[in-house]
């Protein structure tokens, strides 16, 4: 580690190559801990985004034609803006609308955080992309599927959870990947309302040091890592839920 | 055209080149008292140093000093306003004689322009602050969320000697306003006297927040100017002078109390020093 260190040093005492970022401490800590938010804001994004997309799939075969407005309103208005608007009007024109909280030293704060807005507004706007993903899976489960499980005497969101959910999702899956990668890469837009996630935090080291070039190599292969895992664990999900003979 | 004859143009045409331009260098100073005008290149947008008053006129504290160094001369004084962008370019061209321009002094500008020292001011940073928070100096912000412009050279020293958190930083002032009175930070970290000029400006909306200054973060000194070939002339040394004697006589500092309605640290600290 320390050899690894000094060579880096010397990529800068050298040639001007300035990696500070991986031998210089505070520095260091300052952008691993900005990836570290880029990974909860995504992971926590990704979940609320799948969730939305399975409750708003079911929500858009309800039988109330209140319930099928009201998803497809939410659906046409996230999909149909930007997120980074989004972000900003969650977080400027919504978040002072809210109760704001005392902090300890005496100041009003608004009751969500920035990194909550973050992770709202991210999470509404994948989640709308979504819920159209699932309804492709849902809606390519044969019909007879239902008929046959009514027959059996199942009721309607038994025949959700138990039939047609299980075989959608198997079609969704690659569909699905496509979004959630990119809902990985649109987290670095809450940039925007200051969270400190990894783009944020290279920005400020690049201010500092003038180093925008390898700052934005780190981010480069910071972000392949990520959505590489991110890919292989999809896939590997995908190779698990395979139904021989079915979808193939 | 032989090459040899070439040549003899070139080096004659060059030692013409530099025997003209040693010439103009020898009297900027000179020109400047036959035209019977001095023209300074200064900011119409700037307030309180230079901006334009209702009637359209500029005037400003640094207008204040175009106009002196004008008297002391016993010319008229012509005021071209100048960008950052193109303040330099101005006296590079010769439009402008002299730029008193809210420039701050660094290693490129000291290459581009003949920047004339002493410095005159300092622009310091401070915190627009909310009075409930009780912030008396940067190291009260321990653990506390500031706002900052982002990429702002003072950026780090709050975050790594004051906060020890990550500043909310965003692009424009607008944004952090906003964010400031929305109660997202405690405080917005900004240039001191454009934070005290704002509260001023609008003293009902900045009721609940006071400007604390962060005297922990050194000031970045301001310099004026004259072309790069007159900063060791009559005419440098002659504006070298002039800042010199303001110091001394603390006319700076009637000057700033006169537009921003009080004194920042540094210009108050030079004056001693200089006395």
């Amino acid at each position: 580690m320390e050899s690894l260190a000094d060579w880096l040093r010397s990529l800068y005492t050298d040639y001007g190559i300035n990696f500070v970022h991986f031998y210089d401490d505070y520095e260091r800590t300052r952008l691993f801990r900005g990836m570290w938010m880029t990974i909860k804001l995504s992971v926590l994004s990704i979940i609320l985004s799948i969730i939305i997309g399975i409750i708003g799939a079911w929500a858009q075969t309800s039988g109330s034609r209140f319930i099928r407005a009201v998803t497809q309103g939410y659906i046409q208005f996230f999909r149909n803006t930007p997120p980074l608007v989004q972000m900003y009007f969650f977080y400027f024109a919504l978040g002072p609308l809210l109760p704001r909280i005392q902090t300890e030293y005496g100041t009003l704060q608004p009751f969500f955080s920035n990194f909550t807005w973050a992770a709202i507004s991210l999470s509404f706007f994948a989640g709308a992309f979504n819920v159209e993903i699932f309804r492709s899976g849902i809606e390519a489960v044969p019909r007879t599927m239902t008929e046959a499980a009514t027959a059996l005497g199942y009721r309607p969101l038994q025949i959700y959870r138990e039939v047609i959910f299980p075989l959608g999702i198997r079609i969704v899956i690659p569909a699905l990947t496509n979004n959630i990668v990119n809902l990985l890469k649109t987290t670095t837009l809450a940039y925007a309302i200051a969270v400190p996630e990894a783009l944020f935090v290279a920005n400020q080291i690049w201010s500092d040091k003038v180093n925008v070039m390898e700052m934005m190599l780190t981010l480069f292969v910071f972000y392949i890592g990520l959505v590489g895992i991110l890919v292989w664990i999809m896939d590997f999900w995908e190779k698990r839920l395979r139904i021989p003979g079915y979808g193939q | 055209m032989t090459y040899k004859s070439a040549v003899k143009i070139v080096v004659m045409a060059a030692a013409m080149l530099g025997w003209l331009t040693g010439l103009a260098r020898a009297d900027t100073l000179e020109d400047i008292k036959k035209k019977g005008t001095l023209v300074v290149g200064v900011k119409a947008d700037y307030p309180p140093y230079g901006f334009r008053d209702p009637s359209g006129e500029i005037v400003g504290m640094e207008i204040d000093m175009a106009k002196d160094v004008a008297a002391r001369l016993g010319v008229k004084v012509q005021l071209e306003p100048v960008v950052a962008s193109n303040r330099m370019q101005f006296l590079q061209q010769g439009k402008t004689d002299l730029m008193i321009a809210t420039m701050s002094v660094n290693d490129e500008r000291k290459k581009a322009v003949g920047i004339v020292e002493p410095y005159y001011y300092a622009g310091g940073v401070a915190l627009l602050a909310a009075k409930s928070a009780k912030i008396k100096t940067g190291a009260d912000l321990k653990g506390k969320p500031v706002c900052a412009i982002q990429g702002s050279y003072y950026n780090n020293d709050i975050q790594s000697k004051m906060t020890g958190i990550d500043l909310v930083a965003f692009k424009g002032v607008p944004e952090n306003e906003q964010a400031l009175l929305n109660g997202q930070c405690v405080g917005f970290a900004y240039d001191d006297v454009l934070l005290i000029y704002k509260k001023k400006a609008d003293a009902e909306k900045w009721k609940d927040f006071e400007v604390v200054k962060l005297a922990e973060i050194t000031p970045l000194p301001w310099g004026l100017a004259v072309k790069t070939e007159d900063k060791d002339t009559a005419w440098g040394k002659f504006m070298s002078d002039t800042v010199t004697d303001w110091h001394k006589k603390g006319t700076l500092v009637e000057w700033e109390k006169k537009w921003l309605g009080e004194n920042t640290q540094w210009l108050l600290d030079t004056n001693a020093k200089m006395k």
